[in-house]
């Protein structure tokens, strides 16, 4: 009975080191962990040319979540140069950003696509004299990412990305895809396509460049919930790229930087230019720079030309706005907005784009968004 | 709506008569703030109740009278759309489907569990094991669907295979789509596994209750210990092991992590149940709130009304089961 006791404590002794052990390891573990994702260099060098002019206070914002690793950036140079000013984006959804933009709760809003003429109506209570307008600020690339083992370049033209997502091409040593990759060599294995189970700005932008180039293969409306039957679904972007990379024989898409941070090959587009292109940041700026200002006013929506042939322009691109008002902004944010903006806007808050996976807004479009941005009230 | 604790629903023990709540009060003070003080508590609790059933009725019926499709029978889910359809058919499907398989896998192992705790293993081996069924409960729900979608989902391909194999022919077991094993049959195993320890600890406490005369009989008239488990601790079991279950299956019913993390969901209805695909109400709640306008917040408010509904029906029908066999069980003995 006695030695039974000695063991127990014995037990107790042990057990409570283990925990204690695992608790002291967790505590380092998590330390190490907040270390890591703000490691980036020259940031703070290059604050030096934001402008704090009459930036004070709190600035809250809200919105798309595919922007939110350039505002991440932005938010964080900009704060370490106007010290005193909090800029807080909330990066929840397009949706939801602009839900918040019309109740007043939010400075400006973040969104993967351009209001919706109903929502320009509604923002005019909050914007008093004036009206919510979009100013292109993130573009990014859509890429496709794949997993066939022995295939480390891939093609494909916009008809058969098409059946491939909508489950006409079932086989990776399909016809159509062997014509675009001749020497490649394609095993002979299911495709599992990927979708994101989520309504998704990135959804849409792909269903928009697949009916602009497609249209025979994609009869479907660009929406932001999938609207093919069949094939599977991963919630975000990160669970797309996560389900591509575990699963032989799959494809998904997802924004470019998921697949650099996880080494996933990408699709090249074979657009009718010379050469396949691919998905690189600097190739979808060159595919914006074709788009075409299709607000009017001082709103700067864009319309983008899915099908260019232009040479080394990647077409399947998003764009994301701010959305505030050109006249009507609150007077105690007005400033800070301005202030803030301007630094998204300018060269210095551009290239900081690609750095992060994201695609720069052509220099003439992005003029006018700063002159737009100038002349806010 | 996602757990219950093991501890808020014990076996249906008689209630002690309930006397003097009605009758006069002595007069003292302090029976007087009690009774107000219980009796406010009982109505603000229904008030409370009351106002929220009346506010998702109403959000509810905002979204369906401008729904065009028929809420019952439509497979799809785009009140963002124009115009705006959306039907819970495949939710109600899901649903109740991965809920099944979870009951028919875990109320047998949970019944042979408490069975081994309560009457076959040795003390010493009995509490650790009972404990360490307990603590299942404890896991929050999100880490049930990483395990999942990690460990789960890449293991149970080769049994989706074997069954594909070998009860291909029963049609639910063919497997026609290629895809990885993220289907509602192993939502359903997932489930089964998260629902093991309500089942198991209710169904334990009710065993342990058995009246030690009742088993000593048997014995002394010559059965075996099977034979006294068959004739005296599972009729006397009966129904707080069918309560026990129906806890289960409203944990099953209402579970949304684990669920959304590990399924692929889509708006088909497949009885192939190997084949990715499918959805249940949490899940559909929890993956499209986020990009829903105010609108499909509404119609998604309807569709967790219908959920309400749904458990609503399966706690009548148990309370009818027990109460039918009341007479049967020992909990009146």
């Amino acid at each position: 009975m006695k030695l039974q006791r000695k063991n127990g404590l014995r037990a107790a002794a042990l057990g409570a080191l283990a925990v204690s052990g695992a608790l002291v390891l967790t505590a380092c573990g998590s330390d190490d962990n907040t270390g890591g994702t703000t490691g980036n260099g020259e940031t703070t060098s290059a604050a030096s040319n934001i402008t704090c002019e009459g930036a004070k206070g709190k600035l809250l914002a809200s919105g798309s979540s595919a922007q939110k690793n350039a505002m991440d950036l932005w938010v964080k140079n900009y704060m370490a140069a106007c010290t005193g000013v909090e800029v807080n984006y909330k990066s929840s959804s397009s949706g939801e950003g602009i839900v918040a933009f019309n109740q007043g709760t939010v400075g400006f809003a973040g969104s993967d696509s351009a209001l919706k003429p109903e929502e320009v109506e509604e923002s005019k209570k909050i914007c008093q004299g004036g009206q919510g307008i979009n100013l292109p600020m993130v573009g990014g690339p859509i890429a496709i990412g794949y997993n066939v083992p022995g295939v480390d370049k891939l093609s494909l033209d916009a008809a058969t990305i098409a059946k491939i997502f909508d489950g006409k091409i079932k086989n990776w040593n399909d016809p159509a895809i062997a014509a675009l990759n001749k020497d490649a060599q394609l095993p002979d294995k299911a495709i599992q396509a990927f979708h994101r189970s989520e309504d998704s700005g990135t959804t849409q932008n792909l269903g928009k460049y697949l009916g602009a180039t497609a249209k025979a293969d994609w009869p479907y409306e660009a929406e932001k919930k999938w609207p093919a039957p069949g094939g599977q679904a991963a919630s975000g972007s990160s669970g797309v790229a996560a389900q591509v990379k575990q699963n032989e024989g799959a494809i998904g898409y997802f924004e470019l930087s998921y697949a650099t941070s996880q080494s996933i090959p990408t699709v090249s587009i074979a657009t009718g230019a010379a050469a396949p292109v691919d998905a690189t940041s600097e190739n979808a700026s060159k595919a914006i720079a074709a788009a075409k200002i299709k607000g009017t006013g001082k709103d700067l929506a864009l319309e983008l030309d899915y099908a260019t042939k232009a040479e080394g322009a990647y077409p399947m691109v998003l764009v994301t706005y701010e959305v505030v008002c050109d006249t009507g902004n609150k007077a105690d944010t007005l400033d800070t907005v301005k202030s803030f903006l301007t630094y998204t806007s300018s060269d210095e808050g551009q290239k900081v784009l690609s750095e992060a996976g994201y695609a720069p807004i052509p220099a003439e479009i992005n003029a006018k968004v700063r002159e737009t941005v100038a002349g806010l009230k | 709506m996602a757990s219950t604790t093991p501890t808020d629903s014990l076996p249906p023990t008689p209630a002690p008569p309930v006397t003097g709540l009605n009758s006069k009060s002595t007069g003292r003070a302090g029976d007087k703030i009690f009774l107000g003080l219980s009796r406010g508590s009982g109505i603000l609790l229904l008030v409370i109740m009351a106002s929220i059933a009346a506010f998702l009725t109403y959000r509810a019926t905002l979204a369906i009278s401008k729904n065009e499709g028929n809420f019952l029978t439509t497979f799809d889910w785009n009140p963002a759309g124009d115009p705006p359809v959306f039907g819970i058919a495949v939710l109600l499907f899901g649903t109740v489907v991965s809920s099944i398989i979870a009951m028919v896998i875990a109320v047998p192992v949970a019944v042979g569990i408490a069975l081994f705790i309560s009457h076959y293993a040795p003390r010493r081996l009995a509490t650790p094991i009972a404990y360490v069924v307990d603590l299942l409960a404890a896991v929050p729900s999100i880490i049930y669907g990483i395990w999942g979608a990690l460990f789960l989902v890449p293991y149970l391909e080769g049994l989706n295979l074997w069954l594909d194999d070998f009860f291909g022919w029963t049609y639910v077991f063919e497997k026609t789509e290629v895809g990885v094993a993220r289907s509602l049959f192993t939502v359903g195993v997932l489930l089964a596994i998260m629902i093991l320890p309500i089942v198991t600890s209710v169904s334990r406490e009710v065993f342990l209750q058995v009246p030690r005369t009742n088993e000593e009989a048997a014995l002394a008239l010559g059965a075996t210990r099977w034979e006294v488990v068959r004739m005296s601790v599972l009729p006397f079991g009966r129904s707080g092991v069918i309560s026990a279950s129906m806890l289960g299956l409203g944990r099953a019913l209402g579970e949304t992590m684990a669920v959304a993390t590990v399924l692929s969901p889509s708006f088909l209805i497949s009885l192939h149940l190997l084949n990715p695909g499918g959805g249940t109400f949490a899940q559909n709640i929890a993956a499209k709130f986020d990009e829903a306008n105010e609108f499909g917040r509404d119609a998604l408010i309807a569709s967790g009304l219908v959920l309400f509904v749904l458990t609503l029906l399966v706690n009548g029908a148990a309370r009818l089961i027990i109460a039918r066999r009341k007479e049967y069980s020992g909990a009146n003995a």
